[in-house]
């Protein structure tokens, strides 16, 4: 018993004199892999790249935008969010909205409303017509969508299996309610034929490549404004929440409000990223933003780490570029690679890839 | 501050017809050290549960001249009252300093939550040294013993400024070692506060209690010092009787 007291006294001693170095190191880790990451966006992937992969690279990194803020809301925040899509969905109409307009040219009219509709822009499409006022609706709505389901269904203390089932749910209806909107929103066709983006011509490739340095550079802001939330005190705090809810109201805060502002962050992110799938893949439809596309988001989290700050990144665009390239190889056969590699991950590694580093690292201090 | 105390009035507590807690009425001053003691199923933790905001409960609490039942659990603890539960509860992934840390910044703006940590608050340096784990402070919560997680709530408890601690036997699997350091710590620092402890432990009541309310089945059966509350016959009858017949 003395032993072991003894012992205890001896590692926490040594313990509580290594953090300041280690805490360092790992900052400086953290700094370096934002470096590569970057460099390895910005420098590298545009110069191996043709205009077509790189376009793939865009649209997929449009999904790792999405994927940092479910890595916070479900990583660090517990939150199985099943619907981002809708988030996504919502950023991206709003954007296709405005391009839609602006091709119309001053008082014009989308040409499928022509089509199907009555040949009359519905009033609420009208203010799409001002790029500033998309550019904060993209942010904006999602934000607002997420912060009323959040304070409706936190307060009420819906958690776990029953909040993953309902925000799923939510993606559903959100799919069924745009497919209803043939004359408004172009229904299952969803929106495309895209000519311009603000001003510039989509056609252009030197055009398109700026559309990737514009993705790439918010996936970057985007981490780096998730790896301040996790050094700040709310990280914590977050932490805290998702492991003891309970533990924290009786510690005089309340859980709600900490999910909240997760939750609304990752939503303004998955709207944010839809504005930009938008112009760089040229359409968006009900297919993008359902039920199977919110649960594809969630894989590549799951497979990279969902709570570290690198692992959803690496993981969204590790599994879509997989996709692309498997189905290219062996086509119909994706679905089968991702499920398999889904339930090696969850089984082998439930903390996704990223936890290889971890382990070995326990091994290490064990031996 | 000499005027804080926490009054139960007619306290009362039931689950669908079943009475847990029967209009228990209490008084606990500053610097008491009141064990709330009796059988299985008296009633003890309920009635924290109620004091908490954790079930509802009709009657009246007040704490200082303020009402506590009826508030909400965050609002009762900003109040000044906090707790800790029969199985420790700490948040395992983090460390000791940032528990502490968390415990203490209810109060926090926006503005400094969402920056980093960059000192240690004085407060939580304080207690790091009360509860003694000032070399364990950047050691994971997850890997503490047992009795080092309980003496960790305690902490939090002082840091969030707790006037009153309520504790859901604190002492519940600690060795003889560790009970001891534990009533030290509980003698250290109720002196500025008000502390209810429900403890099943007789031995380390005996030793660390300045009172004791017993309850049984949902009411006050006996309250005094330790000396009367062992004297008083219906409490030897309801300890004893259960001893005779077993499991009653």
């Amino acid at each position: 018993m003395t032993m072991e007291l003894d012992k205890a006294d001896e590692t926490g001693t040594a313990v509580a004199r290594t953090p300041p170095k280690r805490k360092l190191n790992k900052e400086w880790a953290t700094a370096f892999g934002f470096i590569a990451l970057a460099v390895a966006l910005l420098v590298l992937a545009p110069a191996v790249l043709s205009d077509f992969r790189l376009s793939l690279l865009g649209r997929f990194v449009c999904y790792a935008i999405v994927a940092v803020g479910i890595g916070l809301a479900w990583g660090r925040g517990g939150m199985l969010t099943l619907g981002q899509g809708v988030f996504f969905g919502l950023g991206a109409y709003a954007m296709a909205m405005h391009l839609k307009l602006a091709d119309a040219g001053a008082d014009g009219v989308p040409d499928f409303m022509k089509l199907y509709g009555s040949g009359q822009v519905p009033g609420w499409w009208e203010p799409f017509r001002s790029p500033v006022f998309t550019v904060i609706a993209i942010v904006a709505v999602p934000a607002l969508v997420a912060f009323g389901l959040g304070a409706a269904v936190f307060r009420r203390r819906v958690r776990g299996a029953y909040f993953a089932i309902l925000s799923q749910a939510l993606a559903a209806a959100f799919a069924i309610l745009l497919i209803g909107q043939q004359a408004s929103i172009g229904g299952t066709n969803g929106l495309n034929g895209f000519r311009s983006f603000f001003g510039f011509n989509l056609y252009d490739p030197v055009n398109k490549r700026m559309l990737f340095y514009i993705a790439a550079s918010v996936l970057l802001v985007m981490v780096l404004v998730v790896w301040q939330l996790y050094r700040s005190r709310y990280g914590e705090l977050l932490v805290a929440v998702r492991d003891q809810e309970e533990r924290v109201r009786f510690l005089g805060y309340d859980p709600a409000n900490v999910k909240i502002v997760a939750y609304v962050v990752a939503a303004a992110m998955a709207g944010i990223a839809g504005a930009l799938f938008v112009p760089i893949v040229g359409i968006i439809s009900p297919a993008s933003v359902g039920v199977v596309p919110s649960i594809a988001f969630l894989i590549g989290v799951a497979i990279g780490g969902r709570s570290t700050l690198f692992g959803p990144v690496v993981g969204a665009i590790a599994v879509a570029w997989a996709q692309t390239s498997l189905s290219e190889a062996f086509p119909s056969f994706w679905t089968y690679f991702q499920g398999a590699m889904f339930v090696l991950v969850v089984a082998f590694l439930p903390k996704g890839f990223a936890s290889v580093g971890a382990f070995r690292k326990r091994k290490e201090a064990k031996a | 501050m000499n005027g804080d105390y926490l009054e139960l009035t007619d306290v009362g507590v039931s689950f669908d017809g079943f009475v847990a807690v029967d209009g228990v009425s209490m008084t606990v001053l500053q610097g008491d050290l009141r064990f709330l003691i009796g059988p299985n199923g008296a009633g003890k933790t309920t009635l924290v549960d109620a004091i908490t905001g954790l079930v509802p409960a009709t009657g009246s609490a007040t704490f200082g001249a303020t009402e506590l039942l009826g508030k909400k659990v965050h609002k009762i603890a900003r109040l000044g009252i906090g707790r800790t539960f029969q199985t420790a509860s700490v948040f395992e992934e983090l460390s000791v300093l940032q528990n502490l840390d968390i415990a203490a910044g209810a109060g926090r703006g926006p503005l400094t939550m969402l920056r980093r940590r960059t000192s240690v608050p004085e407060e939580v340096e304080q207690v790091l040294e009360v509860i003694g784990l000032e070399d364990l402070r950047d050691r994971q919560a997850g890997v503490l013993a047992h009795g080092q997680k309980q003496w960790l709530e305690i902490g939090m408890l002082i840091v969030q400024n707790a006037r009153v601690l309520l504790l859901d036997e604190p002492v519940a699997g600690m060795s003889a070692h560790e009970r001891e350091e534990t009533g030290l710590l509980l003698r250290r620092i109720g002196a500025e506060r008000t502390v209810v402890v429900v403890e099943h432990d007789m031995d380390f009541m005996r030793s660390f209690a300045t009172s004791v309310t017993v309850l049984h089945a949902g009411k006050v059966l006996s309250e005094g010092t330790v000396a009367q509350v062992q004297a008083d016959p219906r409490v030897q009858e309801v300890y004893l009787g259960r001893a005779a017949e077993g499991v009653a």
